[in-house]
């Protein structure tokens, strides 16, 4: 367990994970569900555990539509969304670590792909 | 020359370890009037009690200061050892060193320094101390029970089994409550109709009970032993007493579109009706917002048909008042409106229900006699699921913070029944925990999991979409298998959290009693005074306090009854002589104290003055009937000329114990 991985996490999400009463709803409510490997109950569950590392390597977090259907309708105002965030936030932010390489581009890029989504793609995961 | 005693308590270590009791007994020992200073192991103790009684006549006090617990502990054993050794027991203060002091401080200096303080100050207070005497109020014989469900006709039936009058004041046309609307009760599963009429009929039969039906309670005035309550019974536009509940005027009734609130609106009932087939007291009722006649002046079937003449359409509301020694609160619960939870779809879809809805569609004399249908289309549901805590274990604004503790079990009910009675239909139940605790509670939900094999799963239902075929798309956890599910349901009854009724908060501020963020009545002690309010002379039944099943709201309503006659029993019961009184000189007669009295203690009079140049003037004072006053002080600290002041709490004995502090 990385503590100060959980402490960062804690921190930037603002949740307090202890208000879970493990009820799913969550992962009831989450359209995405099919495609995370991960569910917003299990990411509330391994933040508490403080298995943050496992979650970070996960595809699960780009999954996430932040849709906040979880945070909307989570009983105990636990706000998952928020925990799958701040775990993107860390794993996009560890330094020198880059979701996407420019070099990276030409190779994905297809004739479809606008311009834009380009753009956004480089803002988003480069450095 | 005062001749005062200090006692000094070390309650174990409780004191003792924090506080230097024999440095507090040697430093008061030296207060001006102290003739006497000790220190003793249990000062509440038998020997700690005759030290003091012992010091009392050997000494011959004047006054006593014990350093101890908090007076709410022992104020009163030592007052009562005080009276036994011949000294009026008002002579006795107490010094609270353990709550506020050794409890609270850890360095012993500092706490033994505050507790000397603390005895200095009672010190001062005693010399100003006056002897006082109780004086006795008489207790009126008869009770009042708010609330007439299950919790109020039970309470009503014990305090009239023992012999006293009661009445019980019913907002609804009819007693019986929510349990009326019940279907089967768990975990016996006998018919809650069947064990709850006969009550409601003897009720309406022991010649000690009055039942106000469709009234409420207008105003509460007066204090233990001698409440003064204003009931408005509602214009109900039907004469009582010449009302026969044959019925024929609801069946005649032109108007038959009324949502019918006995069966949660799932079907209709006329402008005039009788709740349900049993209703006591089985008496019509006009609704004025759908009566044609009270609307447009065009009707009036009901008087034609009526052979006894019972039809008044100009009734109004009328009060009554009557005395009361005790009060017992049995207001009840409501299920919570689930117009917030759109996740569900309630109110898109007929076909999602709440519990005490689906208990009205099982009921014979329900919308469906008893046949369970779908509200849509009447067709036999083949999957039903039930979503457990809507509302409840909430963390939000939404719902509720508590667990409403009835739906595990009544979900396991329904769950049971549907499969007893159409076994081709499927139960899903999703639960976040299953809560049993409670006599053949776990064992009666075992039972729908393995004889009936409803499906319980782990997890909560996280959307609820009607579909265009009728059916409804439950998509829910299933967290033990760790998948979504899907379940293609023909129905979804949701366990609505409970809460207090809403008549409860107002008649809270009518009683002075407390209630706590959910509005529900606070006990006096949590565990140690259970259904009694803080507020002498009113009890608590059932539900209003907290969730409740029906076995747990009966034991109650009886303990509430038990405590309301042990009240009834007496002849008197003993005022507090610490009560306020008027320099009549000094009052200039502003109403300030009359205005803040929560207790209506206060009135003015008239009254005759003797003038310095012997002439003589009428002046409007204040006067306070010692036997309504509660002792609060609102009246001292709102007098603006000093005329108020309050026994055993004089101003000049306050200013004593601030002096004292201050030295």
């Amino acid at each position: 367990m990385n503590k100060n991985l959980k402490e960062q996490v804690l921190r930037s999400s603002g949740v307090n994970v202890l208000k879970c009463m493990r009820c799913g709803k969550c992962s009831a409510t989450c359209p995405s569900y099919d495609e995370m490997e991960y569910h917003p109950h299990q990411f509330v569950y391994m933040v508490e555990k403080g298995d943050i590392e496992t979650l970070m390597k996960s595809e699960s977090i780009y999954k996430c539509l932040t849709c906040f259907a979880c945070v909307d309708r989570c009983p105990r105002g636990v706000e998952p969304a928020r925990v799958v965030e701040a775990v993107r936030l860390a794993a996009v932010r560890q330094q020198g670590g880059n979701r996407l390489e420019p070099s990276d581009i030409p190779a994905l890029l297809d004739e479809d792909l606008p311009q834009q989504a380009i753009v956004t793609a480089m803002r988003k995961y480069a450095k | 020359m005062q001749r005062i005693g200090v006692f000094v308590c070390h309650c174990g270590t409780n004191i003792a370890a924090t506080v230097d009791v024999k440095a507090v007994a040697e430093a008061l020992g030296h207060e001006p009037g102290v003739v006497i200073s000790q220190e003793y192991q249990y000062m509440c103790s038998e020997s700690g009690q005759e030290l003091v009684k012992n010091a009392i006549k050997e000494q011959k006090l004047t006054g006593v200061v014990i350093c101890s617990c908090s007076p709410r502990m022992h104020e009163n054993t030592f007052r009562k050892a005080a009276a036994s050794a011949g000294l009026n027991p008002y002579l006795v203060e107490i010094a609270n060193i353990r709550e506020q002091c050794s409890w609270i401080h850890k360095d012993i200096a500092t706490a033994t320094e505050k507790a000397i303080i603390l005895g200095r100050t009672a010190v001062a207070k005693v010399h100003l101390n006056t002897p006082l005497t109780s004086m006795e109020s008489p207790v009126v014989k008869r009770a009042l029970v708010i609330g007439g469900g299950i919790a109020g006709i039970q309470t009503a039936l014990d305090i009239a089994e023992a012999g006293f009058d009661v009445d019980i004041v019913e907002k609804n046309p009819t007693i019986g409550g929510k349990m009326a609307q019940i279907d089967k009760t768990f975990p016996t599963l006998d018919c809650a109709a069947c064990i709850l009429t006969p009550k409601m009929v003897e009720a309406s039969q022991n010649e000690r009970i009055t039942i106000h039906s469709f009234s409420e309670v207008a105003d509460v005035k007066g204090f233990v032993g001698n409440f003064t309550v204003k009931i408005k019974k509602k214009a109900r536009f039907v004469d009582e007493t010449k009302c026969t509940g044959c019925g024929l005027c609801t069946e005649k009734c032109p108007m038959k579109k009324v949502p019918n609130e006995f069966n949660m609106g799932l079907d209709n009932r006329s402008a005039i009706y009788i709740p349900f087939a049993q209703a006591v007291p089985k008496v019509a009722t006009i609704d004025p917002n759908y009566c044609m006649m009270m609307k447009s002046g065009k009707c009036g079937v009901c008087s034609k048909v009526c052979s006894a003449g019972a039809i008044d359409y100009k009734q109004q509301d009328t009060f009554i008042e009557q005395q009361y020694g005790a009060i017992v609160v049995a207001t009840g619960f409501n299920p919570i409106k689930l117009d917030k939870y759109d996740e569900f779809a309630y109110n898109q879809c007929p076909d999602v229900v709440t519990s005490l809805e689906l208990e009205r569609l099982m009921n014979a004399a329900g919308p469906n006699g008893g046949t369970l249908l779908r509200p849509s289309d009447k067709s036999h549901p083949h999957t039903i699921v039930f979503v457990q805590c809507v509302g409840s274990r909430c963390d939000d604004e939404k719902g509720k913070p508590y667990c409403s503790k009835i739906c595990c079990m009544y979900t396991a009910k329904h769950a049971m029944l549907i499969r007893e009675k159409y076994p081709d239909t499927e139960v899903y139940v999703f639960y976040i925990d299953v809560r049993t605790p409670g006599k053949n509670f776990d064992e009666f939900y075992r039972r729908a999991v393995e004889q009936y094999n409803v499906h319980y799963i782990k997890g909560m239902v996280g959307k609820v979409t009607p579909k265009s075929d009728g059916k409804i798309d439950v998509q829910a956890s299933d967290l033990l298998a760790g998948e979504q599910l899907h379940i293609n349901a023909d129905m979804v009854v949701l366990a609505a959290a409970i809460e207090p009724d809403k008549t409860a908060r107002p008649l809270a501020t009518m009683l002075t009693t407390q209630m706590d963020t959910n509005d529900f009545f606070t006990e006096a002690h949590p565990k140690l005074r259970p259904v009694e309010s803080a507020t002498a002379g009113i009890f608590l039944s059932g539900a209003c306090q907290g969730p409740k099943d029906i076995p747990e709201t009966v034991a109650q309503a009886s303990a509430a009854a038990a405590k309301a006659i042990g009240l009834l029993c007496k002849n008197s019961i003993t005022c507090n002589p610490c009560v306020a009184h008027s320099d009549e000189l000094m009052c200039n007669g502003c109403s300030s104290c009359e205005k803040v009295c929560p207790y209506g203690a206060i009135t003015y009079v008239d009254k005759e003055f003797r003038m310095p140049d012997r002439s003589t003037k009428v002046r409007r004072v204040a006067s306070v009937n010692p036997a309504v006053c509660q002792g609060c002080g609102a009246c001292t600290v709102a007098c603006p000329s000093g005329a108020m002041d309050l026994s055993g709490f004089s101003n000049s004995q306050i200013m004593a114990e601030v002096d004292a502090i201050c030295k």
